[in-house]
């Protein structure tokens, strides 16, 4: 059994290592595929630039060397977890990100959250009165959440609960001019939060109340729960304790292709909010060409994508005792 | 759903506004700035660093102007006035040019201002990695300082472009006592700037904001007016709109809403559109025609897609009227320098036709005469549309248009180094003197050098090249004026590119700050004169 176990984590995390090493080769070489490069981007928003200024940017980012030697540098420096440098913002690659990670945690969490919670619900209601007008009502309206662009959403709410109802700030994270500390900064915070993971929440909202109305209606028809009926349980007893829990699988992979996306955050919501998280950062880096940056997010995004999937293996086990780790 | 809530907020607005005006509509003359206040501001997209000297892009230069001053600031008229230096004098030989220089000044950190500074930055940073100035300071050969505050440049031939660039942008002095032996492209002031100007940087929150506090020991005593300026990040356009419109924030520069919310904004009574301070800029908008491609190569061409073109049409329709057509590549706010007499091409489709046909390029039986392709300048909407002008105008003499949409990296790349494009579109800041600005769209030496914002048209002619070195070393400015005119007369003629519109950017800003545009050079200069009318505000 203990044999078993360590054969089964040392192939797990081997085979997670290669798979994050092959992204960012693949990465890699395919990113610099793209025409023109970050000198030229500085450059170019600079306005005017002459061959000397040009040259001595692209010796400051290592861009004069050939790409086979810039390839071994890069996997050099992987190797010792150094992501590198982006020069276009004059700061360490890992800095940048763990600067722009906690905004995209806050975001994700939130929106995540309510989206898991109440889709959830919202699911569980509907499944529980399929057919009649509450479940019609509440698909009616997951469907139009899930089938409007998340950027109409967003403008929507800001014009709505910002410039006309004047109850929530426009965008940002905080109120900077306000200068804020302790408390009341942090309900400075939950305010700016409140119309941006809304807006992403209602996207997610819509999937999780159409997963879990799916996986209700078909639990309900096993075999398992006509023996719960026949044993006279209560019906509420039955939807939460045998059904809820069944169905939650389906619920648990969505969840983890989700978390798995929070690294490359969410740039549309990220933008119209003004939200200061990594989408918008990997979103910037590829326009100007910041190859550093990029590689370095894309390769953080792989590993918690990674990561993710091992936990969400783990978590069937709990949720289901019939299913085993295999290897 | 969203009409009755926003029209709650225009009917609060608007009968502020009439209360406001009527307390105060027969006071409206030179009030006495009022000290205090924060004002939020939009910078987008956000600067890379916020050092001029380093990086001359938008962003950089409209935060880094107020931390930093300059030798001089240019007012609405362009004419030189005095900041860091008091004085200057040019030499009747125009072989050297002596600035004298404000006493008393010290940099943030407290070391005092001096001449070394100004050799210092000139002889590491504007001579050699300053992304424009190479060219204008490149005639300094020695830079002598007989004391602390007068700077004499000894000149191989005169260059009176020098006295043209000489603001906080175009020739930023950096402190000598921080950036001396210092990798100067990696010094980490790059990023928390330490300057002589009215306001301190305070943080940089990337991503969100930048921080700029009131010096308190800024040399141009009273000023400034304002304790604070936040200059905040906002990606989005229609977030942008909507900070401004709700009033979180009250200033934004280069034309930050598209140009058909700024008609809307505009007739918002919280809010003012301005067109100045863009002027030591300049910009024109133009098409520049591949003379490498084989139908592009003949002139008759070239003139004929000049013929096809309305100019009013793009101005007033296309930009919205934030534009005026233009006659010449050196744009009218240039004063002297332009040449209004220039060969013009007016909007005549049959002309157009009979000049194809001379060249050999008659209709085929689809009405096509040839293909070409359109890169257009990927800054947004307005060049989009100009773009999709040009398809349409062209497809009426018989020539078909494909436009091609890419990055920025992508399209500089394409235009200045591939040379793989037959019409792109740009524009170009001519600077208030054409040597800085406009010779470098028509000078051979930058063809295929692959350096953006140079001359894309692949245009070669020995001639206009001496022009412009001549232009450059001569001393008197009436000789120089003479020389650009005799450029601008051969560019119009041999017509590498078609200038289309001299463009008016915008800025919007809340009415009541007061006094936000002093300068010609305003947009990359300092807010030191800035001040909010606080019974406006209530």
């Amino acid at each position: 059994m203990n044999r078993r176990r360590v054969r089964f984590w040392a192939g797990r995390v081997a085979h997670m290592a290669l798979v994050v090493l092959g992204i960012a080769v693949v990465n890699f070489f395919l990113l610099h595929l793209a025409p023109g490069d970050a000198a030229q981007v500085l450059a170019g928003e600079a306005g005017s630039a002459t061959p000397e200024y040009m040259a001595a940017l692209r010796r400051q980012f290592g861009l004069d060397q050939p790409l086979p030697v810039q390839f071994v540098q890069y996997l050099a420096n992987l190797l010792t977890f150094n992501l590198g440098f982006s020069f276009r913002h004059g700061l360490p690659v890992l800095e940048l990100i763990g600067q722009r990670l906690p905004a995209t945690l806050l975001l994700m969490v939130a929106s995540i959250g309510f989206a898991v919670l109440a889709g959830s619900a919202l699911g569980v209601v509907a499944a529980r009165n399929a057919g009649r007008l509450l479940d019609t009502a509440i698909s009616t309206l997951a469907l139009l959440f899930y089938a409007t662009p998340v950027f109409w959403i967003g403008l929507v709410l800001v014009v709505v609960f910002s410039v006309g109802l004047d109850w929530l700030p426009v965008g940002g994270m905080t109120s900077v001019e306000a200068g804020y500390t302790g408390v009341a900064y942090a309900k400075d915070v939950a305010r700016h939060l409140v119309l941006p993971a809304a807006t992403l929440g209602l996207f997610y909202l819509a999937i999780y109340t159409r997963l879990m109305r799916a996986a209700m209606l078909e639990v309900t028809t096993q075999d398992f729960i006509r023996t719960a009926v026949a044993k006279g349980l209560k019906p509420r007893r039955i939807a939460l304790r045998h059904v809820l829990r069944n169905a939650l699988l389906p619920v648990v992979t969505m969840l983890g292709v989700q978390v798995g996306s929070i690294l490359g955050g969410a740039v549309l919501v990220e933008t119209i909010f003004a939200w200061p998280g990594l989408g918008r950062l990997a979103f910037e880096a590829l326009f100007q060409r910041d190859l550093n940056l990029l590689l370095g997010i894309l390769l953080c995004s792989s590993a918690v994508v990674v990561i993710v999937n091992l936990a969400v293996d783990l978590l069937y086990t709990v949720l289901d005792p019939r299913i085993e780790l295999a290897r | 759903m969203t009409s009755n809530a926003s029209r709650s907020l225009l009917l609060r607005v608007a009968s502020l506004a009439v209360g406001v005006t009527a307390l105060f509509g027969g006071t409206a003359f030179a009030q006495a700035p009022q000290n205090g206040g924060t004002l939020t501001a939009i910078v987008q997209p956000e600067p890379v660093t916020l050092t001029s000297a380093i990086n001359t892009a938008a962003p950089t230069g409209f935060i880094s102007g107020n931390v930093f001053d300059g030798l001089v600031d240019y007012d609405l008229n362009l004419n030189p006035k005095p900041a860091l230096a008091e004085r200057w004098e040019v030499a009747p030989d125009g072989l050297s040019i002596t600035f004298f220089l404000r006493r008393g000044v010290t940099w943030h950190d407290g070391h005092p201002f001096t001449s070394a500074d100004v050799k210092w930055t000139l002889e590491n940073v504007w001579k050699t990695i300053h992304p424009r100035n190479q060219a204008t300071f490149g005639r300094v050969t020695q830079v002598e300082t007989p004391d602390d505050h007068t700077v004499v440049l000894r000149l191989s031939e005169p260059s009176l472009a020098i006295l043209s660039s000489v603001n906080s942008n175009g020739a930023q002095v950096l402190p000598k006592h921080l950036y001396a032996g210092t990798d100067i492209l990696n010094n980490p002031h790059n990023l928390k700037p330490v300057g002589t100007g009215a306001f301190v940087f305070k943080e940089w929150s990337k991503g969100n904001h930048v921080i700029l506090e009131r010096n308190p020991n800024y040399w141009d005593k009273g000023k400034p007016h304002l304790d604070r300026i936040v200059f905040k990040v906002i990606p989005d356009a229609a977030a942008r709109a909507a900070a401004l419109e709700k009033g979180d924030v009250q200033y934004a520069v280069f034309s930050p809403v598209p140009l058909k919310d700024a008609e809307r904004l505009a007739k918002l009574p919280n809010l003012k559109i301005e067109t100045r301070g863009y002027e030591w800029l300049s910009p024109w908008l133009f098409f520049d025609l591949n003379v490498d491609n084989p139908y592009l190569k003949d002139v008759r061409v070239r003139r004929a897609i000049a013929h096809a073109i309305d100019r009013k049409a793009i101005s007033n329709i296309v930009w919205y009227g934030f534009a005026k057509p233009a006659i010449s590549p050196v744009p009218t706010t240039l004063g002297a320098f332009h040449d209004a007499t220039v060969p013009q091409y007016e909007f005549d489709t049959k002309k157009a036709e009979a000049l194809l046909d001379e060249a050999g390029y008659k209709r085929g039986p689809d009405g096509v005469r040839f293909a070409l392709t359109h890169d257009f300048i990927p800054y947004g909407d307005d060049y989009k549309r100009t773009g999709e002008y040009l398809k349409q105008a062209l497809k009426r003499v018989g020539i078909e248009v494909t436009i091609r949409s890419q990055d920025t990296a992508a399209f500089t790349k394409r235009v200045y180094g591939d040379r793989d494009f037959d019409i792109s579109s740009a524009w170009f800041a001519a600077f208030s003197d054409p040597q800085v600005g406009v010779t470098r769209a028509y000078w051979s030496g930058w063809v295929g050098k692959n350096t953006p914002w140079t001359n894309g048209s692949g245009y070669r002619n020995p001639e206009v090249d001496a022009l412009i070195a001549q232009a450059q070393g001569q001393a008197r400015q009436e000789d120089r004026i003479a020389t650009f005119k005799k450029i601008q007369q051969i560019v119009q003629t041999d017509l590498p590119s078609i200038p289309l519109a001299e463009l008016k950017f915008f800025s919007v800003h809340a009415a009541n700050l007061k006094d936000v545009v002093t300068h010609g050079d305003q947009i990359y200069g300092s807010l030191k004169d800035a001040w909010f009318d606080k019974t406006a505000s209530n």
